[in-house]
């Protein structure tokens, strides 16, 4: 801070996330704090949507029009507000509002994002990659990184990754584009997209025929000892064998008969017919095994598709068996386990993993996230040393989730919590008939564990009707007139279409954003956000807090100076909305309001009793960690101490926390859960076998018809690979090639093109041409493709990229913008030779000619697959007049442009 | 003209390592920040918002591909910034003295007082490491954070660069090249740390660690075909499965 403005933005060397490092968005923060583009004030629409024209308002008559619009569906119909957040940081706050509301329509972007991982490893090993999970940056000795946006989490994954090269531990890099990461990797994969399943089953086909898993780990900590039913003709079929008590069972070979699974000192049988109480079953290791070891799964059988010669696979198995087998480590740390065996070492399989959208986009990805963790697991490597670990609140069961709640009674709340894991075809959200309750038609039997809700589907089935008319969509910092949705031109004419009567289909859109984004545009009615650096923010335990594998940890932000414009932060303005509307929890018995905003919030309130938003500083003395009850000088307290809090794990209870006796008991003490909850990897996954079981016409909730072969081909309960659903519809022979995108590390989707550093960095994103592609549509250094979908075409700038799958072509993802956007001018590079590939991915998928539409997503969770995109290419000379596109009308800035030049510093040089 | 010294007591520098360097241009925007606050004028940015924004960058990192036969193209990305050379032809070809090379540390500088904005050193440089701003008329470089590295009203820890302080991967090392026992002296012995562009016989005093060689090709390690092997003659995965449990 110099002279009251903020002046310089430092790395905290002390936070446990940074260590004092900073990316480039982090030091250009100082450019997006100054941004031209930063709304003003609250606006209302006078012009049509799309257009961008706004008249000031103040905040009092932006909450008289909110309330004008919410107030009456609240009495009537909740449901007919949708409320979607594009952030999930604060989502324990903001599904707290919408739940108040009344509303079953709330969810955050994770349907769009990465949903396929985190679902993918909740359902396996109760927490997955990223915020849940991390390697062992400091033991481990072979890593392997699948594809992940480089721009997100990137600090901790550069620091590990630094940490590798210093001690020259192996990196390989599995990703069709050799950039970023995959840049040092000491070994390239460059794989065809959507087979990574694949290529992760051929691998475990080779470590099941050598035997290089390890059976100790998996007896002691996963489902594959126990019994599943055999008999095809059960109304329980593929389910496990249960006690009267409901527990699972296991053979004990010594005994010779079935036991509960944590019998003390069991041997339980892996393989061998048995029949309990006249049912035939077998272990599921049996099962798992048979699948994986037969022909189809051959390294041969799967190089072609992959990409990735038969040799190298082996090669790779072989590594992978070599380091975690052959180069243990050994820690010479006594725990005990949950069944309270004591264990005089720690023995660890240094070989770790990560991954994220890369694999997660496509409509095989929750069986490829599937997949990989099974990989992990059957090498030993997940919460040992130098393996894969877990971030608190993780681990955590499915059983430790919520399931998802979706009955609304006009007036009142919602019955529960929005988003859930659901356990079985009861927990969807669908009513007798079948009929979605949800406006994105999550959890329903098109897509039944879509547990991030499917933001990506609300505008167009809003605008369609279906499953029913909404009044107002309310969203906060969500590009979804932009780079944020598929169809982008299509989900524009959504938004501004008009019914018979002159009225928009959707009535009402409320927006909050702090810049002058594409999505500002077609709102009716603004709520302007701050920059990071004037709010209060919580970085929670309830949400996706900081922590590390050895510590729990949480942070916040702090305003450093106030807002120099009439704009509020949007938790505090969703607060004084709620305030405005009478909402439970947010106003007294009088009306008063119970929070003044979202600091008091943060301080002050208790999700449960002893627990709130911050976990640090709580009590009255400010000793509370976990527990306590709110402490009114706590944001203090975080501030004095750096902005964060952070309570470190002891070293015998830091690995192995599913089953670690004293992990269990800590974690109880802090909040963490309220009981312990011990328990073993779901590597056969009988939650997703009841789906299948429902296909073939048992129990008493039975899917439609038409989605009965989906659900029995895709619903399986162990980790397969099969073809992403576009290519299955399209003629391949006509559309060859794979188009995806990737996230530069400088900048962060759509927000880096307002800052005047970082757009230098990345103002343009040309079309990169595979040099198999190159050569073969003869192109030349300066010519422009024309890149055709099923569904679209975009006319862009090319150039030759070598270090990339021959197949695939890619661009950087959300740098193109609208014209008149971001406070840029209309003729800037991101307009005129930035482009989105969004225009080629539709959110449906081609008809296949049976009359229905299916979503262009993965069956499971629902999550978007974006990097299922079929193309088809052709060179053609750089235009006369350089304009990629399709190129769209401008919309009027409401801020103006930005200025021509800037000497940021000069008042201090 | 301008002389240089004949020698310097410390030779100060960095080491970037090109094999950790991921391309994430933390240390280019780091480096913009500090020094468009501190040191001389500030680093403009011209058309900022507008069709051709051409800003000041003291460190740039260029990414290009190296193709080899018998392996997979690579992508190099490589941060660039002064490499304050012994023999440094940016301050000889000076004609006002603005550009010196400091005895003490061999920081290469340039005095902005003096600075004509002529061009003539970046002109003369073969890295192209200098940056005429376009705003304030005159040239800037990297001054290895002249402000930061003596400042004692910062943390000693932090008195080191801020390219190098920031580098999230650890690509970057500061140190003195003259003392043989210094980190920079160590990992450039130990990594066959490299000139950039040698011929140009400017003696840079920044070094270079080369990209590892790549594990790309097939090797000969096969861990797993012996045990295949044992395996079928031995009653095959069954057999494996059985031996193994009885010894756990």
């Amino acid at each position: 801070m110099k002279d009251g403005k903020v002046k310089y933005i430092e790395g905290n060397k002390d936070h446990p996330v940074n260590k004092g490092v900073l990316c480039a968005k982090g030091s250009a923060g100082i450019m997006q704090h100054y941004a031209p583009s930063r709304l003003r004030n609250p606006m209302k629409r006078v012009g049509e949507r799309g257009e961008g024209k706004f008249e000031d308002i103040s905040w009092d008559e932006a909450f008289e029009i909110a309330a004008g619009w919410l107030k009456p569906i609240r009495e009537t119909a909740p449901e007919k507000l949708a409320f979607f957040t594009g952030r999930d940081q604060s989502q324990s706050m903001t599904s707290w509002w919408a739940q108040a509301f009344g509303t079953p329509n709330y969810a955050a972007h994770g349907g769009f994002c990465s949903v396929n991982m985190a679902a993918g490893g909740i359902y396996t090993m109760g927490g997955a990659f990223w915020e849940f999970g991390t390697p062992d940056w400091d033991r481990t000795k072979l890593f392997m990184i699948f594809g992940v946006a480089e721009d997100h989490d990137s600090n901790p994954i550069k620091i590990g990754l630094g940490k590798l090269k210093a001690r020259g531990a192996k990196v390989i890099g599995v990703n069709p584009v050799r950039s970023g990461y995959n840049a040092i990797a000491d070994e390239w994969v460059g794989i065809t997209p959507g087979t990574d399943g694949l290529f992760i089953l051929a691998m475990v086909h080779e470590l099941l025929r050598a035997g290089k898993v390890d059976l100790d780990y998996l007896i002691r900590y996963t489902n594959l000892p126990f019994l599943v039913n055999t008999d095809e003709t059960s109304d329980e079929s593929g389910l496990m064998i249960r006690d009267a008590d409901g527990k699972e069972m296991v053979w004990d070979r010594v005994n010779g008969k079935a036991v509960p699974w944590d019998t003390k000192g069991v041997k339980p049988a892996l393989h061998g017919p048995q029949s309990v109480d006249g049912v035939t079953c077998k272990p599921a290791f049996e099962i798992m095994a048979d699948k994986y070891m037969t022909d189809e799964y051959t390294p041969e059988a799967v190089a072609d598709r992959c990409g990735i010669s038969a040799d190298r696979i082996r090669k790779i198995a072989a590594e992978l068996a070599q380091v975690a087998f052959e180069e243990e480590i050994i820690l010479d740390i006594p725990w005990t386990d949950f069944k309270g065996e004591k264990h005089d070492k720690m023995i660890g399989r240094p070989v770790s993993f990560h991954a994220m959208r890369g694999i997660s986009a496509h409509s095989n990805g929750f069986q490829t996230a599937r997949a990989l963790h099974m990989l992990q697991i059957l090498l030993g490597s997940v919460e040992v040393p130098g393996g894969m670990r877990f971030k608190p609140p993780y681990p955590k069961p499915v059983e430790g989730h919520p399931k998802p709640h979706h009955t609304v009674t006009p007036g009142k709340p919602l019955n529960g919590p929005h988003l859930g894991y659901p356990r079985g075809p009861e927990d969807l959200c669908i009513d007798a008939d079948g009929k979605a309750k949800r406006i994105d038609k999550a959890f329903t039997w098109e897509n039944p564990l879509s547990a991030h809700g499917m933001m990506h589907m609300v505008i167009s089935n809003a605008h369609a009707g279906d499953p029913y008319k909404i009044d107002t969509l309310f969203m906060y910092m969500a590009n979804m007139s932009w780079n944020s949705s598929m169809n982008t031109g299509g989900v524009m004419d959504m938004l501004r279409d008009k019914d018979a009567n002159g009225e928009y289909v959707i009535p009402h859109i409320i927006y909050s954003d702090a810049y002058s984004s594409e999505m500002v545009a077609f709102a009716d009615l603004i709520f302007p956000d701050t920059t990071y650096l004037e709010r209060h923010d919580c970085i929670s335990m309830l949400d996706r807090p900081i922590s590390e594998a050895d510590a729990m940890a949480d942070s916040i932000r702090w305003p450093v100076v106030e807002p120099d414009r009439d704009v509020r932060g949007f938790q505090t303005a969703l607060i004084q909305l709620g305030v405005k509307l009478g909402l439970p929890g947010m106003v007294d018995e009088n009306g008063a309001a119970i929070y003044e905003d979202y600091a008091d919030y943060i301080t002050n309130h208790q999700r449960r009793p002893g627990i709130g938003p911050l976990a640090g500083f709580r009590g009255a003395d400010g000793k509370g960690k976990g527990r306590g009850d709110p402490n009114p000088t706590q944001i203090q307290a975080y501030i004095d101490n750096g902005g964060f809090w952070i309570d470190h794990i002891d070293p015998e209870n830091a690995y192995f926390k599913p089953w670690n006796k004293g992990y269990q008991e800590w974690a109880v003490k802090r909040g963490i859960f309220d009981v312990e909850m011990p328990y073993v990897f779901t590597v056969y996954q009988e939650i997703l076998q009841k789906f299948r079981n429902a296909a073939d016409g048992k129990g008493a909730l039975q899917p439609p018809d038409h989605l009965r072969a989906q659900l029995s081909a895709t619903m399986d309960p162990l980790p397969i690979w099969y073809e992403p659903f576009e290519q299955t519809i399209i003629n391949q022979d006509e559309y060859p090639i794979h188009a995806l995108t990737q996230r530069p590390m400088a900048m962060y989707h759509s927000w880096g093109s307002q800052n005047a550093w970082l757009r230098q960095i990345h103002g343009t994103n040309p079309l990169f041409v595979s040099g198999e592609l190159w050569e073969q549509h003869g192109f030349t250094d300066g010519d422009w493709a024309v890149v055709t979908s099923i569904h679209g075409e975009i006319q862009v700038p090319a150039v030759r990229m070598d270090a990339l799958n021959g197949k695939t072509i890619w661009t950087w993802n959300a740098i193109g913008k609208r014209k008149g956007a971001w406070a840029l001018s209309e003729d800037a590079p991101e307009v005129t030779k930035g482009f989105l590939l969004n225009h080629l991915i539709h959110e449906l998928l081609p008809p296949k000619g049976d009359g229905l539409r299916w979503a262009n997503s993965d069956p499971i969770t629902g999550q978007a697959a974006w990097f299922d995109l079929r193309v088809k290419i052709k060179r053609i000379p750089k235009p006369d007049h350089i304009q990629t596109k399709p190129d769209f009308a401008a919309q009027n800035s409401p801020v103006g442009q930005g200025p021509k030049n800037v000497s940021y510093g000069k008042e201090w040089t | 003209m301008t002389q240089l010294p004949a020698s310097t007591k410390k030779k100060l520098g960095l080491v970037i390592d090109l094999d950790t360097c991921v391309g994430c241009h933390a240390c280019v925007i780091s480096c913009k920040e500090w020094n468009t606050t501190s040191y001389g004028a500030p680093l403009s940015d011209v058309d900022a918002y507008g069709a051709d924004p051409v800003g000041t960058f003291l460190n740039r990192v260029h990414t290009f591909e190296a193709k080899q036969e018998g392996c997979s193209a690579q992508t190099v990305h490589f941060p660039k910034s002064c490499l304050h050379c012994e023999d440094a032809p940016c301050v000889t070809v000076c004609p006002t003295g603005a550009s010196y090379k400091r005895e003490e540390d061999g920081i290469v500088l340039v005095n902005e007082d003096h600075c004509i904005g002529c061009g003539l050193c970046a002109w003369a440089c073969p890295y192209g490491a200098r940056e005429l701003d376009k705003v304030e008329g005159v040239m800037k470089k990297c001054t290895l954070c002249v402000d930061r590295i003596y400042n004692e009203n910062i943390p000693e820890e932090d008195r080191i660069p801020s390219c190098v302080k920031t580098c999230p991967a650890g690509a970057r090392h500061f140190g003195d090249f003259n003392d043989p026992n210094s980190n920079v002296s160590i990992l450039s012995a130990a990594r066959g740390g490299m000139d950039l562009m040698p011929e140009q016989g400017t003696k840079p005093v920044n070094k270079y660690l080369p990209p590892r060689p790549k594990a790309d090709i097939v090797p000969e390690l096969d861990v797993l075909g012996p045990l295949l092997a044992q395996n079928e003659k031995t009653g095959g995965f069954l057999g494996w499965l059985d031996r193994t449990l009885e010894k756990l």
